[in-house]
């Protein structure tokens, strides 16, 4: 039996994984995805381990997604949501961790709005500690999910056109993918409304455009992010109709993308928003099966750092 | 009282053009020609400067003496050679009223060990919406006024400020941050804010200000300093509006020309401060501007925070970092760099804070207060923040092996702090 | 280090005929078998006995692969992770009559491993075990059905088996 050459106690960036270390979690997620198939849709390789989802930044998605994860790994799982904890009383988010390290937790799985949560966090506990997400900063599951989907229909990410549309300054979705695609050699472009997609972007290795025409063109892989127009957007485009016209993929858009050409989407889709229905449940579409890819990939990641001693 | 004689230093005097070694004679409280039976210093191989002056200081008492307090926020001046320190005014409650300040020169009487000179609010509890009473103010004894922490965004409220002031002979000072177009930003924006997922804080909200700021003193004659300046946009404007002889000054503080935002890698809190860490090409503008008198003041802009309040989220920690004690050596890389000479860099911490804000400091002519700093230049030594006299620990320079310190300092013919 | 031979390939190939007529006997009715090797070597052994017992037959058997990394006990002690592979049972366990499949028995976990993973699938009506080289030192109650060969080992040596299809030629070696 050859042992993995996986070391790190956390996953915290993909900033931070190498080549190699990303392989192994798409390659040890490809086992997990067959156990989704089974009957019996459980291993018991988190046996006895306790995950806690501590959600300081609601999402029921990504939560659902870690929960289901580790309960199919065997894990106990602990659902933390900031409303409701002791966080609204004023605990500091270290003791809020330290505590749950007293009730010896192996995983948390931290969602924060605040960028670096997880680092600062990482350090201070033996826990095993997974970013699902840090402000504006990085989401590394999803990253890798969205690379397993692609390496899964398209055989390998190495010379693929991918394009990433939408609010790229304020998303750790964008971020999170350029720096893996990079890594993996694929091309990356950015397309969105300039107030969204600052030109320091193309220092990370991008083509940064402003015209989605251009944009989607001769893209392998369309990779659409959720926008909102919620106070800290205001002042960045005048209204969702806007973005819509300018920068949804409608119909009329996709009929001029490649035949093969993936769409893609983080989730939740704002359905008239970014894309349009049709698009949406098209056969190219593979934004449901990026939630399935999701659940093997964030078992593979709590497989990795904490299945072992 | 004790007299002194401080041999054989290097003297490096500004205000009286002086850099020669010579003795210095102390002379109950004061710089004599001579003195009998004094004890005796010996400084040589040392600087000896007049007492140094930090401009910009937060002493959080009133109001947060969890955080510092005038004695301890003084006692780090002492150990850092400073002499005299001039306290801002974001206290609580803050000193928009001659109570508080009467507080301030009370406490600081009692219990400081340096010298302190407390700047007043320009406007009620610092909200930028009516003004403080000013001339109440400077009756109490205020220095300058600044609404420092916060910055008044009505430009009108400015100019009707600067010009009321000037009827009382006091400068203005000025934290330039446009609210707007900072938002909530936490970090310099440009690649690493970009990289980190940080929001940012752009330069031009600092230029704005500083731009408003030149105008405003163009306009009603007199003069306002701008504090903490981080952006080379900001040097680049004061540069030009010098040459024209407009009344604006501008200070740099050492964090911005030691350290740039790359430094935020690890979202470590200790490295977050208002303005924040900027791009290289900021930081090597600061320096130019060090050296060309465009920025004629340092100051460190000292400001404690818990330890408990700093060790959390980057978002979420307060702004602020101590730097009275490391404001010195940081400062004398500028010299060992060839960047300032002795004069040029000792002129920062006396001759330039004393004439900007009219202070009876900063000199070693006979007659003038024994307040007079020795410096030790090679000396190399490990700054331990645990050890700092300070009651907070928020320091990005734990750790730093530096060069060059105060081994000295004597207030008012008193040694108040020897190594 | 010291290796000696202790079966060639023709010694194998008799032992895997004997083993595929034995599993005929055994299993007069033979519709439900399957066939289930645990990797890396059981699997290629897992095809060749079916191949064998479909030729007597005369029809053909599934055949599935399993990974046990993932239900092994020794996860939380050892020094690193193993390397998780996918398992490929395509056809349904369920009722069938499952021949499980491995190149050497030793302690007995790793088929403790594999019994848990088939459950895990379905639920065959029955499980049987064919072994290519049984070394002794069970720490568990298991016990093959159908063994190539007996050979008595002490506990520090190793009993490597190589096939064809994974390593170039069949043989069986004992590593001291």
């Amino acid at each position: 039996m050859s042992t993995n050459t996986w070391t790190r106690k956390d996953l915290l960036s993909i900033q931070d994984l190498s080549v190699a270390e990303i392989n192994i979690v798409l390659d040890t997620a490809a086992a997990f995805k067959q156990v989704g198939e089974r009957t019996i849709k459980k291993v018991p390789a988190l046996r006895g381990k306790t995950m806690v989802n501590l959600f300081v930044e609601p999402s029921t998605r990504t939560r659902t997604s870690f929960e289901l994860a580790a309960k199919r790994l065997s894990a106990d799982v602990i659902n933390i949501d900031a409303s409701a904890s002791s966080l609204v009383k004023g605990e500091t988010l270290k003791d809020t961790a330290l505590n749950l390290q007293a009730l010896n937790a192996d995983i948390i799985v931290i969602r924060h709005s605040a960028a670096g949560a997880p680092h600062f966090l990482a350090p201070q506990l033996r826990a095993s500690v997974v970013n699902a997400g840090d402000g504006a900063h990085e989401h590394p599951t999803q990253a890798l999910l969205d690379a397993f989907t692609i390496r899964e229909k398209k055989g390998t990410i190495a010379g693929l056109k991918i394009t990433i549309l939408g609010d790229i300054l304020y998303s750790r979705v964008a971020r999170s993918n350029i720096w893996l695609l990079n890594k993996l050699g694929a091309h990356v472009t950015l397309a969105g409304p300039s107030t969204l997609l600052p030109r320091v972007f193309e220092e990370f290795g991008c083509r940064v455009t402003y015209d989605i025409e251009e944009a989607i063109a001769d893209a392998d892989v369309i990779n659409l992010l959720r926008i909102q127009h919620e106070r800290q957007r205001k002042t960045a485009f005048p209204s969702l109709g806007e973005y819509t016209a300018m920068f949804g993929l409608n119909k009329e858009r996709f009929a001029r993308t490649k035949p093969d050409a993936l769409i893609m989407h983080p989730g939740p889709i704002n359905r008239g928003v970014e894309i349009d229905s049709e698009v949406a449940d098209c056969s190219r579409s593979v934004i449901l099966e990026q939630v399935t890819n999701g659940l093997a990939v964030r078992m593979a990641a709590l497989f990795l750092c904490a299945g072992g001693s | 009282m004790k007299s002194f004689l401080i041999k054989n230093g290097r003297v490096v005097d500004p205000a009286n053009q002086v850099d020669a070694v010579r003795d210095v004679f102390i002379v109950d409280g004061q710089i004599a020609a001579t003195a009998a039976n004094p004890t005796v210093i010996d400084a040589t191989g040392k600087i000896v400067t007049p007492g140094l002056i930090d401009l910009h200081v937060h002493l959080r008492e009133p109001g947060r003496g969890d955080k510092e307090t005038i004695e301890t926020g003084t006692l780090c001046a002492a150990r850092g050679g400073f002499t005299s320190v001039v306290c801002m005014p974001n206290t609580t409650p803050p000193a928009d009223n001659n109570g508080t300040i009467a507080f301030i020169k009370q406490r600081a009487a009692a219990a400081a060990h340096v010298n302190v000179f407390p700047t007043g609010a320009i406007t009620k509890e610092l909200k930028g919406e009516e003004l403080a009473p000013i001339g109440s103010l400077k009756k109490a004894g205020v220095v300058a006024i600044t609404d420092d922490g916060r910055c008044v965004q009505n430009n009108e409220l400015m100019r009707r400020a600067v010009q009321y002031a000037k009827m009382f002979d006091l400068p203005v000072m000025d934290h330039c941050q446009d609210y707007n177009l900072v938002a909530d930003g936490v970090a310099h924006e440009g690649y690493w804010s970009a990289v980190l997922g940080l929001r940012g804080w752009p330069a031009i909200g600092e230029d704005m200000i500083v731009a408003r700021n030149i105008l405003i003193a163009e306009l009603t004659d007199w003069y306002i300093h701008c504090q903490h300046i981080s952006s080379a946009g900001s040097v680049a404007l004061i540069r030009e509006a010098k040459r024209r002889g407009v009344k604006i000054s501008g200070e740099a503080c050492p964090h911005h020309f030691t350290l740039t935002d790359e430094c935020l890698k690890n979202y470590d809190a200790n490295f977050k401060m208002n303005p924040p860490l900027r791009s290289e090409r900021d930081r090597d503008a600061i320096i130019e501007g060090l050296a060309d008198g465009t920025l004629e003041c340092i100051g460190s802009d000292h400001a404690p925070h818990c330890q408990h309040e700093k060790e959390v989220e980057f978002d979420h920690a307060p702004f602020g970092i101590l730097g009275l004690e490391t404001e010195l050596s940081l400062s004398l890389e500028l010299v060992r760099k060839k960047v300032l000479t002795w004069t040029q860099l000792i002129e920062k911490f006396t001759v330039n804070p004393a004439r900007l804000l009219r202070l009876a400091k900063g000199t070693l002519s006979v007659g003038a207060d024994a307040d007079v700093t020795i410096i030790d230049p090679a000396c190399e030594w490990t700054y331990d923040v645990a050890q700092s006299a300070s009651k907070s620990r928020n320091s990005p320079f734990h750790g730093w092996p530096l060069r060059g310190k105060a081994i000295t300092t004597i207030v008012g013919g008193k040694i108040v702090w020897s190594e | 280090m010291n290796h000696t031979v202790i079966m060639e390939a023709p010694a194998v190939e008799r032992a895997l005929t004997r083993m595929a007529h034995e599993i005929v006997e055994h299993n007069p009715q033979p519709e439900q078998l399957a066939f289930i090797g645990i990797r890396t070597h059981g699997g290629p052994l897992a095809r060749r006995l079916a191949r064998k017992v479909g030729q007597i037959v005369g029809r053909e058997f599934p055949v599935g692969e399993l990974d046990i990394s993932m239900h092994r006990d020794d996860l939380a002690l050892r020094d690193g992770l193993p390397v998780v592979g996918v398992s490929d049972v395509s056809f349904d366990v369920t009722g069938k009559m499952i021949v499980l499949v491995d190149d050497v028995l030793f302690t007995g976990r790793t088929i403790r491993a594999a019994l848990d993973e088939i459950a895990d699938f379905g639920r065959p009506q029955r499980i049987q075990l064919a072994i290519l080289v049984d070394r002794g030192h069970r720490e568990l109650p298991i016990r093959p059905d159908y063994i190539g060969k007996n050979v008595p080992t002490a506990v520090p040596e190793r009993v490597r088996v190589r096939l064809v299809e994974v390593d170039g030629k069949d043989e069986v070696v004992i590593e001291k």
